[in-house]
């Protein structure tokens, strides 16, 4: 196998990790956001500060966590705090400059839903809910969104709005007295959208190598709006590729010697 | 006043006076340090009706709804940390087995808030949240208060109240003092806003070595009953004593699937079990 060759995951976690800087303290949420973060701390933001809802500050795990709250990250933060004071003084308080996350639906507006499937009162699937995320989306400066792009997850109308990301357009979120901006970047499998006009409607800025105008607008719920002029995302470098792949394998490794522990318990339970 | 030391009782003996049927309970730990021992022994003692909060229901509650003991949730956030669903939790809300439950959904900030208020003796708990979001159309305890001083709009929940919380730590002292380290979640706030506390620790220690002046510590006389009970967070994890058991996350998405697969697990490792299990989970795992 080509060394350079990876997988449209790997190249959304990297698209997603380049956006980052060392001047960025950012609210990370599990799965491919936590993936996203770590990968820049280790690549072309070493001085970033990651923040999780558990309340550790400034964390550095060799390994990804499974949940929110992993040991791995309290031991690996400058500090720990409660999960009221990370809400108030770090979130409410301002002190977020980007907040990561992905859901299950999401609108042209960004608008998110990890809520119901259905009606709210008889849903056909009960989501987990919104988590930290309602708060996150307006209380830090910016909101990145990580997922993968299917007629499924991208949709014309969300079942329920969890977390608002720019309403019904422009103008929305300051109506409401918001003064954070909110999604500035949606990073997909297929491409990355912005709110480049007054809409403020996300749009396709830049496409991933191989992929198609056709692919993307198969992809998506609504009708697509191309950007004037659409970059291309450059490949993955063998320096990325290399920390997230090396950023995983020690992942499985030490969940597989955790596993082998924990099997014989589950073995006994 | 006198000096009053704090209770250290059998975890059986301390679930049947402090909860009862219909009561309001939080067991909380964010994560880590989550009471499963004690979410059994209710299971066990087959109280009924509760009001269940917490804000990552997380599997003790999955557990404590498929066992029938739950009338009401309030919480935050509803999945399989890392895993996906909870299936109990969705069956009684998608199908109303084994019974209906009604909920009452939160922000993850919103029940922060909330338990710092009950804790602080506040009615309510103010802050600036749910902007453009759904909930407050299905939440009718989500609100709005204007600030009397510039006017701005801010949401407004009631503060919780339990009529018992139930926390895990690591340590309580020969007093009956409590010690919380690591992800220290809302335990504090939650043990403070109730009317009775238990904690389960893992040990008992004569005193607190190289205790941190700053230390998250429970003093002993706000807490109705002290428990021994090595083990009893798991499968979640005691900073160092034992790591998360994410095994058991896994192979809970197996069995709580299946209703019949997941009555013969509560029939095996609850009504058949005691509190005294836990304790080999933890020395396997650790």
């Amino acid at each position: 196998m080509n060394p350079l060759a990876y997988t449209s995951t790997e190249l959304m976690t990297v698209a997603a990790a380049r956006l980052l800087s060392s001047d960025d303290v950012c609210f990370v949420g599990i799965g491919l956001p936590s993936a996203a973060c770590n990968l820049a701390r280790l690549t072309s933001a070493p001085g970033i500060t990651l923040i999780y809802e558990s309340g550790t500050i400034a964390t550095r795990p060799t390994v990804l966590p499974l949940s929110i709250g992993d040991g791995e990250l309290c031991e690996t933060a400058l500090t720990t705090v409660s999960v009221p004071e990370i809400f108030r003084y770090w979130l409410q308080g301002g002190r977020i400059t980007v907040g990561f996350l992905g859901a299950a639906q999401i609108d042209r507006f960004a608008n998110l839903n990890t809520t119901v499937i259905g009606s709210y009162a008889r849903p056909s699937v009960r989501l987990p809910g919104g988590g930290g995320a309602p708060e996150i989306a307006t209380s830090c400066g910016q909101v990145f969104i990580v997922m993968p792009q299917t007629q499924r997850t991208f949709v014309e109308r969300l079942d329920f709005v969890t977390t608002l990301g720019h309403g019904q357009g422009g103008g929305e979120r300051a109506r409401l007295g918001i003064t954070t901006r909110g999604p500035t970047k949606l990073i997909t499998d297929l491409c990355v959208m912005e709110p480049v006009d007054a809409t403020l409607e996300m749009v396709v800025t830049q496409m991933h190598p191989g992929v198609t105008r056709q692919q993307v607008c198969d992809a998506t719920g609504w009708p697509v709006v191309f950007a004037a002029r659409v970059e291309q995302t450059a490949p993955p470098s063998a320096l990325e590729l290399d920390a997230l792949r090396e950023l995983h394998r020690r992942t499985a490794v030490a969940r597989a010697a955790a596993d082998i522990r924990a099997a014989a318990v589950v073995a006994q339970a | 006043m006198t000096h009053r030391v704090a209770r250290f009782r059998q975890l059986s003996d301390a679930i049947a006076e402090c909860v009862h049927d219909g009561d309001t309970v939080a067991l909380e730990g964010f994560t880590h340090l989550i009471p499963f021992a004690a979410g059994h022994e209710i299971i066990r003692q087959r109280r009924v009706d509760l009001t269940l909060v917490r804000m990552t229901p997380d599997l003790i509650y999955d557990q404590m709804i498929g066992a029938g003991c739950a009338a009401r949730l309030v919480f935050s956030w509803g999945g399989n940390p890392g895993v996906g669903s909870l299936h109990r939790l969705r069956d009684a809300v998608e199908n109303d087995w084994p019974r209906p439950l009604a909920l009452e959904e939160h922000s993850h900030a919103a029940m922060a808030n909330a338990y710092e208020a009950g804790a602080a003796n506040m009615p309510l708990a103010i802050f600036r949240g749910y902007q453009g979001a759904q909930l407050p159309s299905v939440n009718p305890n989500i609100r709005q208060i204007a600030c009397p001083f510039t006017g701005e709009l801010l949401a407004a929940i009631p503060a919780i109240r339990p009529d018992v919380t139930v926390v895990h730590a690591q340590q309580a002292d020969a007093e009956g003092n409590v010690l919380i380290e690591g992800v220290l979640g809302v335990q504090k706030e939650a043990v403070l806003a109730a009317q009775r506390a238990i904690a389960t620790v893992e040990e008992v220690v004569p005193a607190f070595e190289r205790r941190h002046p700053n230390a998250c510590i429970l003093p002993h006389w706000t807490l109705s009953a002290v428990c021994v009970v090595p083990g009893g967070a798991f499968p979640s994890y005691t900073l160092g004593y034992y790591a998360r058991n994410n095994a058991f996350y896994l192979e809970w998405d197996r069995i709580s699937r299946d209703r019949h697969q997941f009555r013969r697990w509560l029939d095996e490792q609850v009504f058949a079990a005691s509190p005294e299990v836990f304790a080999e989970h933890a020395r396997r795992t650790a």
